[in-house]
């Protein structure tokens, strides 16, 4: 028995199963509406693997006007909908629930435009995030964000949850990069959010549908900017003896006006387990180490460098290692961004995503391990230190109900760590099941109340994705 | 007629007099420093809720690149505090003085509420990039908090970019919080002379395409400031950095003719008077229009609109901001306009005219009857009475 509830399923939905699988098999071509159990298995989690449960249908849409068609039903008879890009939520955004039917957007996977001299792109939100980034590199380009999981994840989760990445302390996350959107509401209808403008025409919907975890609508294409490679990029690790040192470090760096591209904070656990899958050269004989990376020409680099190399000897710097190839730095990253995977291999984790103000690091980092110590578990950090987004990933054993309640209630006390610490409860995995619960540890009744209403005018009868973000109690409409 | 004023010197005030409001049906127009009251449809309202009272920077944290500052905080302020440890607002918010011929001191707070940008918007991203977080006092006289102090936070709809140039007809902006960046060591710009504006814009989307990070790609037709047209180039950076990237980037815009770089002296003025639309200011009878497309669409857009109106114009953003001055009669060509923006995409807000005028006509973009609904929709979810700028925006 694991804690997040789920709302109690409608027993009036399950009793008309067949009627609605019926429904939608007359919307769409039968390859789209999956019914059966077997296939159906394959949708009911997401990379939040420790709940699941099992969706009344799922439906995989080939165009926007066929989502639209799906919701105009879905919304006629009452059926709720779970959103699904391509399930690799941390936070069970993706989730389904029994008495839900499941939109996945993976047949709409095309890049529909790409124009270099406005500088965009526009694509359905089924592609992967990686997969923009491949189309333009050979030109030059590419799309900022990048979340850890860019091979599989999709634009349309990316949207939802406004994504970062290790990248975004100089890029932004995908706000900052999205120009407009295509999004079907749940009535069906279809609405242009933005466009290929910088700024919004009226009220900006666009900064509050991005993010919104799919209860808004469901976003079927995107126009994305693209930027302009640098000429040259190079990460480069520090080893220090402490975590203290290593986030002194990092304010220092900020402090002395040097924003980097990227840095990437790992302790011992996690350099261990890192290097161990992907034989990167990290220093095993730290207790922490950044991973920094610096853009721009030869010469540029070499300076930019030269300037954070004496801000890290000033915080006692051990090891100073920079790439020397394109494939020691493809190393680098790949150790970096298979710090998820690397650790599933060793142990089953919950990955936290608290964001904390820089200047709280290194309390918060020794208080995190205080707190998961005190439960009887082991953690590893690993994390966007430049903007203070932070990454425990508290190891447990998933066939252990003990323990899997331990790991939770020593993450749900890290979050309101980071909270108390003027942070909040997530930086770029979004809300979900997961921290549902914690909203109101963040936020007022009335601040909750006006995100709520916010939300109804969307979505009044609460179909969309409805047992995730907020408190399943006191729902106002 | 004088309006009554009502300066409230803390939220907790604000908020109980809003709830007065709200209950006897009154309504009210929100004032920063005045120096923007042009903007958005005249107001018509009972009383002036002025954010004089509300001042002071709360919490500055410059190893962190965060500022708070309650809403009427002076701007100027702001930028001292920030300025002296180096650092400033990323997004280089216009001021309206200039165009308006308004007195008075721009406001923190308006620059949030009225989500004001300026050149480097292309590259750093816009006011509503840098806004992490708000309170305010929302038409039921609550006090609402939305984002926070921190650069990553998506816990729960974002609010913040919904207030961030909502012109205050969702609520009274009591706080903001911004992100700053470290301000660049050098500023250098090139300048390339003589191109019409397809080609100039051709030049900036090359110049914007390139890997040396432009902060300002600018294009000022001949006769506006001088006889010929300049095109304008800024890369901001460490010194050694902006000399290398200006002569790299010389390179590729060979083909339009040749460049030169302008001494700072020159140059900074020249940005600023970009930022704020001042080539565009006089005649103060003028009516001022602000055009956003796709850069290469600009160009295209003003070319349409020569075919029936009379105007001056400037490119920022690359061309994917067109300032129009035209005269202000009739309906100051907002069917011409608005036409182009049909047909070419994007959307036009009428920044600058009569009272009269702008009453009359839309002076931000019509929307799609869905988005409207949604606006006022969400107008009713924060202030279901009314109480807040009525008539600003839409609703």
């Amino acid at each position: 028995m694991t804690h997040i509830a789920f709302p109690l399923p409608d027993p009036s939905i399950l009793s008309r199963r067949d009627a609605i699988v019926i429904g939608l098999q007359a919307i769409l071509p039968n390859e789209c509406v999956i019914s059966s159990e077997n296939e159906r298995r394959a949708y009911e989690t997401d990379a939040l693997t420790a709940y699941r449960r099992m969706p009344l249908a799922v439906v995989l849409p080939r165009t926007t006007e066929e989502v639209s068609a799906v919701l105009k039903f879905c919304s006629q008879e009452g059926v709720k909908v779970v959103p699904r890009g391509a399930g690799t939520s941390l936070s069970g955004g993706a989730i389904p629930q029994e008495d839900a039917i499941v939109v996945g957007v993976s047949k709409m996977n095309r890049i529909l435009e790409v124009d270099y001299a406005n500088r965009l792109a526009r694509v359905q939100t089924g592609v992967t995030n990686l997969s923009i980034t491949d189309a333009v590199m050979p030109d030059g380009f590419f799309y900022a964000p990048d979340p850890s999981s860019q091979l599989a994840c999709t634009i349309a989760g990316n949207i939802a949850m406004n994504s970062g990445g290790a990248h975004c302390l100089k890029y932004g996350v995908t706000i900052n990069n999205v120009l407009g959107v295509r999004m079907v509401l749940i009535d069906g209808t279809i609405v242009d959010i933005g466009g290929d403008a910088l700024d919004p025409a009226g009220l900006d919907l666009l900064g509050l549908v991005v993010g919104s975890e799919g209860q808004l609508g469901i976003v079927t294409e995107a126009t994305v900017r693209l930027l302009r490679a640098a000429e040259g990029a190079r990460p480069v690790l520090f080893g220090f003896d402490s975590s203290e040192d290593a986030g002194g470090c990092v304010a220092a760096v900020i402090g002395a006006g040097i924003v980097p591209v990227a840095m990437e904070f790992m302790d011992k656990p996690a350099i261990e387990i890192c290097e161990a899958f992907a034989h990167a050269g990290y220093p095993l004989d730290v207790e922490a180490m950044l991973i920094i990376e610096v853009e721009g020409s030869e010469t540029e680099m070499a300076t930019q460098l030269g300037k954070i190399i004496d801000i890290a000897k000033a915080h006692g710097v051990r090891v100073v290692k920079e790439s020397r190839s394109a494939m020691e730095t493809a190393q680098i990253w790949k150790g970096r961004k298979s710090a998820f995977g690397a650790t599933g291999r060793v142990a089953d984790y919950i990955c936290m995503d608290g964001t904390v103000p820089t200047s709280q690091l290194v309390r918060v980092l020794a208080r995190t391990g205080e707190i998961v110590k005190s439960y009887g578990l082991r953690v590893a950090n690993v994390f966007h230190a430049g903007d203070g987004n932070m990454h425990p990933l508290i190891l447990y054993n998933v066939n252990d109900p003990a323990e899997q309640a331990k790991a939770e209630a020593a993450g749900n006390d890290i979050l309101r760590l980071c909270v108390d610490a003027g942070g909040c409860l997530t930086g770029e995995h979004g809300v979900g099941i997961e921290k549902r619960d914690l909203m109101r540890h963040q936020f007022s009744e009335v601040d909750l109340h006006q995100q709520m209403r916010v939300r109804a005018v969307f979505d009044p009868d609460w179909l969309l994705n409805p047992a995730k973000v907020f408190p399943l109690e006191g729902r106002v409409q | 007629m004088t309006l009554p004023v009502a300066a409230p010197a803390s939220e907790q005030e604000a908020a109980e007099f809003v709830r007065d409001c709200a209950a006897g049906r009154k309504t009210l127009r929100i004032e920063g420093g005045g120096t923007r009251a042009g903007f958005g449809r005249p107001v018509e309202a009972d009383a002036i809720l002025s954010t004089r009272a509300l001042t002071g920077v709360t919490l500055y944290e410059p190893a962190e690149l965060v500022i708070s500052a309650r809403a009427g905080t002076p701007l100027s302020e702001i930028e001292v505090a920030i300025g002296a440890n180096n650092q400033m607002l990323p997004f280089e918010p216009m001021d309206h003085r200039a165009l308006y011929g308004s007195a008075g001191e721009p406001t923190i707070g308006a620059v949030a509420a009225c989500g004001v940008s300026g050149p480097r918007r292309i590259q750093q991203g816009a006011a509503r990039d840098h806004l992490l977080g708000v309170r305010l006092v929302n038409g039921r006289g609550e006090i609402v908090q939305s984002g926070g102090r921190v650069m990553k936070n998506v816990t729960g709809l974002d609010l913040v970019k919904l207030s961030c140039g909502a012109h205050g007809t969702l609520g009274l902006l009591s706080e903001v919080t911004f992100k700053l960046r470290p301000k660049a060591e050098r500023t250098g710009t090139l300048a390339i002379n003589g191109l019409d504006d397809a080609r100039a814009i051709a030049a900036l989307s090359a110049a914007l395409g390139s890997p040396f990070e432009v902060s300002g790609a600018a294009h000022l037709p001949a006769g506006l400031i001088g006889a010929n047209a300049c095109t304008l180039l800024r890369i901001e950076n460490f010194a050694d950095s902006v000399a290398y990237r200006l002569g790299e980037l010389a390179k590729p815009l060979e083909r339009f003719g040749p460049s030169r770089r302008l001494e700072d002296m020159e140059s900074l003025p020249l940005w600023r008077d970009i930022r704020d639309a001042a080539p565009l200011s006089s005649p103060r009878r003028d009516a001022i229009w602000r055009i956003s497309v796709a850069p290469t669409r600009g160009p295209q857009v003003v070319a349409s609109l020569q075919k029936s109106l009379s105007f001056r114009h400037f490119y920022d953003w690359g061309g994917g901001l067109v300032w129009v001055a035209c005269a202000a009669i009739d309906d100051a060509g907002a069917a011409v306009i608005r036409a182009a923006t049909k047909q070419f995409g994007g959307h036009a807000t009428l920044v600058r005219a009569p009272d009269d005028l702008r009453a009359l006509i839309d002076v931000f973009e019509p929307q799609a009857s869905a988005l409207m609904q949604i606006a006022r929709g969400l107008k009713a979810s924060f202030d279901p009475a009314g109480v807040f700028n009525p008539g600003r925006m839409y609703v």
